[in-house]
């Protein structure tokens, strides 16, 4: 049994919540420079793309938030069963690194009650999602994920007749019908199988993956690649003006699901995309 | 690039043309989901509002804090659509421009050319450098709302695509 503090879990995340509003992941940069050159020089989508570009460039150098939107604080953790977290409840030291995060770095704090839409005023709590694994690691994955593209993600519950060629039609009109909402090129997170709720949680675990990196198998990086090329074929463009670059990567999870269904869940991510990762 | 002075005059309206790129430079209010609700409510209760919409462009943004020595944090815009159900209302009050991204409605397209108004489309993710373009920002309604009250702010060189223009232009209909 090895012991981790909770004080250490709390300022793991504060790094990790500084770090991620702070600056694109280097897949995502690489991703928005590929789609620069590509679109037409002098087009409305080149000169977005490009303004996003030396918005990164200005957000790294001032310590400014990429993006307004520093979002909901997901955290996804892997917990090693030989792990004793000594001190504070886990949940208690990951909201306690988002808060300080989010107060010192100037970060806007999003988080409201659905009803009276009353601020929390805080930014908590984080949205966490836990999983036990073997070993006496703790990895924390950190993704402060903005809601104009979130409010364009979809769920499906096809029917096993619908089969690939569902999924990918599945996937297309999510971002078809998001259109110039979510901050397009997007990065598309996609979610198949499981049960109604764990297909939205494969969905967003997908977004934690980099751009570009294929799903190792091969039938599913497949349909990765044909929803990327239909994506790409829609002609919304960076900022919905118009152009090649659409989505900047598709990428799926997968888990078992049951004989009567085939879920499907399409979670949007704005272009950008900005994701840390630790190991305690 | 096409330097335009706020307020907004009819000639500058008048003369934008969608697709165009144009740097901004005045007054404008923040005002996004639930300080349009609350403006709506006003309107519905036909009590006066805590500040005057004639002649006045509208930003769709929730700004992050000021860090020190900045007047604003990064600002860019949110997703204009949530406003599509009380933009018209707003534009009937002489609201001149809206700054915010992603496409309108029908009901906002028609209702920018009735009331001789124009979109404009801030590029998404550029809270950084938005930030940077305000100079100057002062707290104006509803401050219980935090970073989604009221705030006036001067910018300068306030970098916008023109979106949807008083003939009806429109740089999402492709």
């Amino acid at each position: 049994m090895r012991t981790v503090s909770s004080e250490s879990i709390e300022q793991a995340v504060y790094n990790l919540a500084k770090n991620a509003c702070l600056r694109l992941t280097p897949s995502c940069t690489q991703a928005l420079n590929k789609a620069a050159a590509a679109e037409e020089k002098g087009s409305a989508a080149a000169f977005a793309l490009d303004t996003v570009l030396q918005n990164a460039r200005t957000a790294a150098a001032e310590t400014m938030a990429v993006c307004q939107d520093t979002g909901y604080a997901v955290i996804l953790a892997k917990i090693g069963q030989n792990v004793h977290i000594d001190g504070a409840l886990f949940s208690e030291a990951v909201n306690n690194g988002v808060r300080k995060a989010y107060e010192d770095f100037c970060f806007r704090k999003s988080i409201c009650d659905p009803i009276t839409r009353v601020n929390t005023a805080d930014n908590t709590p984080a949205a966490i999602h836990t999983e036990i694994v073997g070993g006496d690691k703790i990895s924390l994955t950190f993704l402060p994920k903005g809601f104009g593209s979130e409010n364009m993600s979809k769920i499906f519950m096809l029917t096993p007749a619908k089969g690939v060629n569902g999924i990918i039609e599945s996937i297309v009109e999510t971002v078809r019908l998001a259109g110039s909402k979510p901050c397009p090129p997007v990065y598309v997170g996609v979610g198949i199988g499981g049960t109604f709720d764990t297909c939205a949680f494969l969905a967003k675990k997908a977004l934690t993956r980099d751009i570009g990196s294929a799903n190792p198998r091969k039938d599913v990086a497949e349909i990765e690649r044909i929803a990327l090329e239909k994506i790409n074929a829609l002609n919304i463009g960076a900022q919905g003006f118009g152009g090649k670059i659409t989505a900047l990567g598709v990428s799926c999870e997968l888990a078992p699901t049951h004989i009567a269904g085939l879920p499907v869940a399409v979670n949007i991510q704005c272009h950008c995309v900005r994701c840390e990762k630790v190991t305690l | 690039m096409k330097k335009i002075q706020l307020p907004l005059s009819d000639f500058d309206i008048e003369n934008l043309k969608a697709g165009e790129s144009v740097l901004l430079s005045g007054h404008i209010l923040t005002g996004r989901d639930c300080a349009h609700k609350r403006i709506c409510e006003f309107l519905d209760r036909e009590e006066p509002l805590p500040f005057s919409l004639k002649g006045e462009t509208i930003y769709y943004a929730g700004p992050c804090p000021a860090p020190a020595g900045k007047a604003c944090g990064s600002c860019g815009p949110t997703t204009s659509a949530r406003m599509d159900s009380f933009a018209p209302r707003l534009l009937a009050l002489g609201l001149k421009g809206m700054i915010g991204k992603g496409e309108r409605d029908e009901s906002v397209c028609s209702s920018i050319v009735q009331n001789h108004a124009v979109y404009f489309a801030a590029i998404g993710g550029a809270g950084a450098l938005y930030g940077n373009a305000i100079i100057k920002s002062e707290l104006v309604a509803f401050p219980d709302l935090l970073s989604e009250a009221v705030y006036r702010f001067e910018v300068k060189d306030f970098p916008c695509i023109v979106a949807i223009d008083c003939h009806g232009g429109n740089v999402y209909k492709k």
